[in-house]
């Protein structure tokens, strides 16, 4: 079974939340990205997201912007990222992993080409930030005949026929984007975010996450109340910014992301 | 590629289809939250068509605002210099703001209005698409923002301080490139923020269905204009339309009237900047790959990874990484021929022209111009070529005499 599925199966069955963080692989170079993974995966994170740098990211704002183009100064590409995902692989490492990309880079890569890559370099899941349910049916063939999920976004602009088709087409789990904006930090959780959770949930058992905007442990906790996953991107990957050529930039990311894996965690929700 | 051979009636013309496609280009690659925003302009845009009150007022618009219909004008002493065809202009540099830039953009910001939207954003490259919109969203009374690459700012001064006087508030974009592309990212940052009460105005014949389709409607009727004009002057079709290539809006919108009739052959001319073998161009054609890029599949410039590349014109307007999807559809039909100017061709017919016909092309329509330059002479005295001029070259005088010295010239 894919690991994302397994991962969301076990913590269902314990009430717990999925912790899910976001970081631009390659910022500052992948071998930092790769202990950042090894690091996560010893903190309990449940799902990484790993950020394919992009550079036209129009969906992110400025903190993922500039965590991409470090990463490009670097001159990272998909195919640096799947060879590095498949050295933690060999390592041991059991953490699930998501790709979060642009749809170009995987074209360039070409379809077929890119899901082999990604299946034998040990991908769970891919994200495109940019590939909406209508234009996706050769991408979900490929990657879903290959054994990975793939995610889907689902907006508080999305109609109720959307919502319907976002899910039937997602696996692994939806994201649902608790603000209609580009990624980045914010004060607060918008009150509507548990409704449209619910509205997701009348069409699919698919796990539902919810991301864009969640910044700081209490509202971690806010959102594992009512979704199946929390995920944190922009305040991880400033950390990242500020921390990320320092010598102790593990402890310091490390001790974040554990502040907001224990948030996650302190709520329960009844097991199923 | 699924390439569909054109029927020789254009009302017969299949794209673009339920899918927002031309062929295998086209599309709506864009965020999740953006896309219901997609479906509302497309079903006001439709409505908008059959809606005779708005119709009449689009065409009130065009005649007593813009100065529609633009002349077709006969360019006597460059077809004697050239010695080859007859060689007409239309005069979209005469069209109100100084460029074909206000056909849409005055389309769409009546459309905005009809959708009760409050305020109007838009992206710029050479500033001409900011000053249509700026000057379309003054004449109805809507707020304006426009993204405008810092680089491009400084380039063109004149466009910003323009777009400032007619109300708009230009916002510098600092990312990338600081260019036009990076415009564009930051115009969809925009609009996927604030998409409730925003309408983005987008400039050219790209990004996600259906801002293709809805840029060219609004365009063709440069071509519809130019084939009676031609009909009452010549009393026939051209031969060869002529016209640079950005994004692409100004050519379609000179040749879709046209794609139906076999004998006119169509030129679309792109930037070459220093020469494609430089990597320094916007020759998308000659030098991009299939790609996806602000909503688009369609050709684009970028690295065997798929990032986008950056490029270079002496002109703004055409210093892009993609081209409009129905391009690249009429490309691989082969219904288009797509060609380029360099840096050093478009200066020699900016200057060219001035000299002879009194007319400072803009620098994107003096590409047009270059072109004419290299095929013109070779065609027979009977044959018609016409060139959209598709803006004033006022805009580009203070870029121009960082390259050329006019008064040493000697043509």
């Amino acid at each position: 079974m894919n690991r994302i599925d397994a991962r969301f199966n076990e913590l269902r069955s314990r009430g717990e939340t999925a912790f899910i963080p976001y970081i631009a692989a390659g910022d500052p170079i992948l071998d930092r990205t790769e202990q950042f993974i090894l690091d996560f995966e010893q903190a309990g994170v449940d799902v990484l997201e790993l950020g394919v740098p992009f550079s036209d990211p129009l969906a992110d704002g400025v903190v993922n912007q500039e965590a991409a183009q470090r990463a490009l100064q670097g001159d990272v590409s998909l195919e640096d990222i799947l060879a590095m995902v498949k050295r933690v692989r060999q390592g041991g490492c059991e953490l699930p992993l998501l790709l979060f990309t642009y749809f170009n880079p995987v074209l360039a890569y070409g379809l077929e080409l890119f899901a082999a890559a990604a299946a034998d370099a040990g991908v769970d899941g891919v994200l495109c930030v940019d590939l909406p349910v209508e234009e996706a049916e050769e991408y979900r063939q490929r990657l879903q005949d290959k054994g990975i999920a793939t995610v889907f976004l689902a907006a508080p602009t999305s109609t109720p026929e959307r919502i319907k088709r976002i899910a039937e087409a997602s696996t692994g789990f939806i994201y649902y984007v608790s603000r209609t904006g580009v990624t980045g930090v914010q004060e607060r959780v918008e009150d509507t975010v548990k409704g449209a959770v619910g509205a997701i949930r009348q069409h699919t058992d698919k796990p539902v996450a919810v991301g864009f905007g969640i910044s700081r442990p209490e509202q971690a906790a806010e959102v594992a109340a009512y979704a199946d996953g929390v995920v944190v991107g922009s305040a991880i990957v400033r950390l990242i910014g500020e921390h990320g050529n320092h010598a102790n930039a593990i402890e310091q990311v490390g001790a974040f992301v554990r502040s907001l894996v224990d948030a996650t965690k302190s709520v329960r929700r009844a097991a199923s | 590629m699924n390439e569909h051979a054109l029927s020789s009636e254009t009302h017969d013309y299949p794209y673009p289809d339920s899918k927002g496609r031309y062929g295998a280009y086209g599309g709506k690659f864009v965020p999740e939250t953006l896309m219901p925003a997609l479906t509302e302009l497309e079903d006001a845009y439709n409505r908008a068509k059959d809606d005779e009150a708005f119709q009449r007022r689009l065409r009130r618009y065009q005649k007593d605002y813009i100065g529609r219909p633009t002349p077709l004008f006969f360019a006597e002493r460059f077809t004697n210099r050239l010695g080859g065809a007859r060689v007409y202009f239309k005069r979209e540099d005469l069209a109100h703001t100084g460029a074909h830039k206000i056909n849409n953009a005055l389309g769409q910001v009546l459309l905005a209005q009809a959708m009760g939207k409050e305020r109007i954003i838009a992206e710029t490259g050479a500033g001409q698409h900011g000053v249509a919109t700026a000057t379309a969203a003054a004449q109805v009374g809507l707020e304006c923002d426009v993204y405008m690459g810092e680089e491009d700012m400084a380039r063109q001064e004149l466009n910003v301080f323009r777009m400032r006087l007619l109300g708009a508030r230009v916002i510098p974009v600092t990312a990338g490139s600081r260019t036009l592309k990076d415009a564009i990212n930051e115009s969809i940052r925009d609009w996927v923020t604030n998409i409730g009460n925003t309408h983005y105005v987008l400039g050219t014949v790209h990004g996600p269905h259906p801002y293709p389709m809805i840029c060219r409607d609004f365009q063709k009727i440069i071509g519809e204009e130019t084939r009676r004009q031609l009909q009452e002057k010549e009393g026939r079709l051209p031969d060869v339309l002529l016209a640079c290539v950005g994004g692409g809006s100004n050519s379609i919108g000179l040749f879709f009237d046209f794609l139906g009739d076999p004998g006119v052959r169509m030129i679309g001319v792109e930037a070459g900047g220093f020469g494609i073998d430089t990597q320094r161009h916007a020759a998308r054609f000659a030098g991009g790959v299939q790609g996806t890029l602000h909503g688009a599949m369609s050709y684009v410039l970028q690295d065997i990874h798929g990032q986008i590349l950056g490029t270079h014109s002496v002109s703004a307007g055409l210093d892009y990484p993609s081209v409009g999807p129905e391009h690249a559809y009429l490309h691989g039909a082969g219904r288009v021929q797509y060609v380029y100017a360099n840096d050093d061709e478009a200066l020699e017919g900016f200057q060219l022209v001035s000299r002879l016909e009194g007319i400072i092309p803009a620098l994107e329509s003096a590409h047009a111009i270059g072109h004419a330059v290299k095929i013109v002479p070779a065609m027979k005295p009977d044959e018609i070529v016409v060139i959209n001029m598709s803006g004033r070259g006022d805009k580009d005088v203070q870029q121009a005499t960082r390259f050329i010295n006019p008064a040493k010239e000697d043509l």
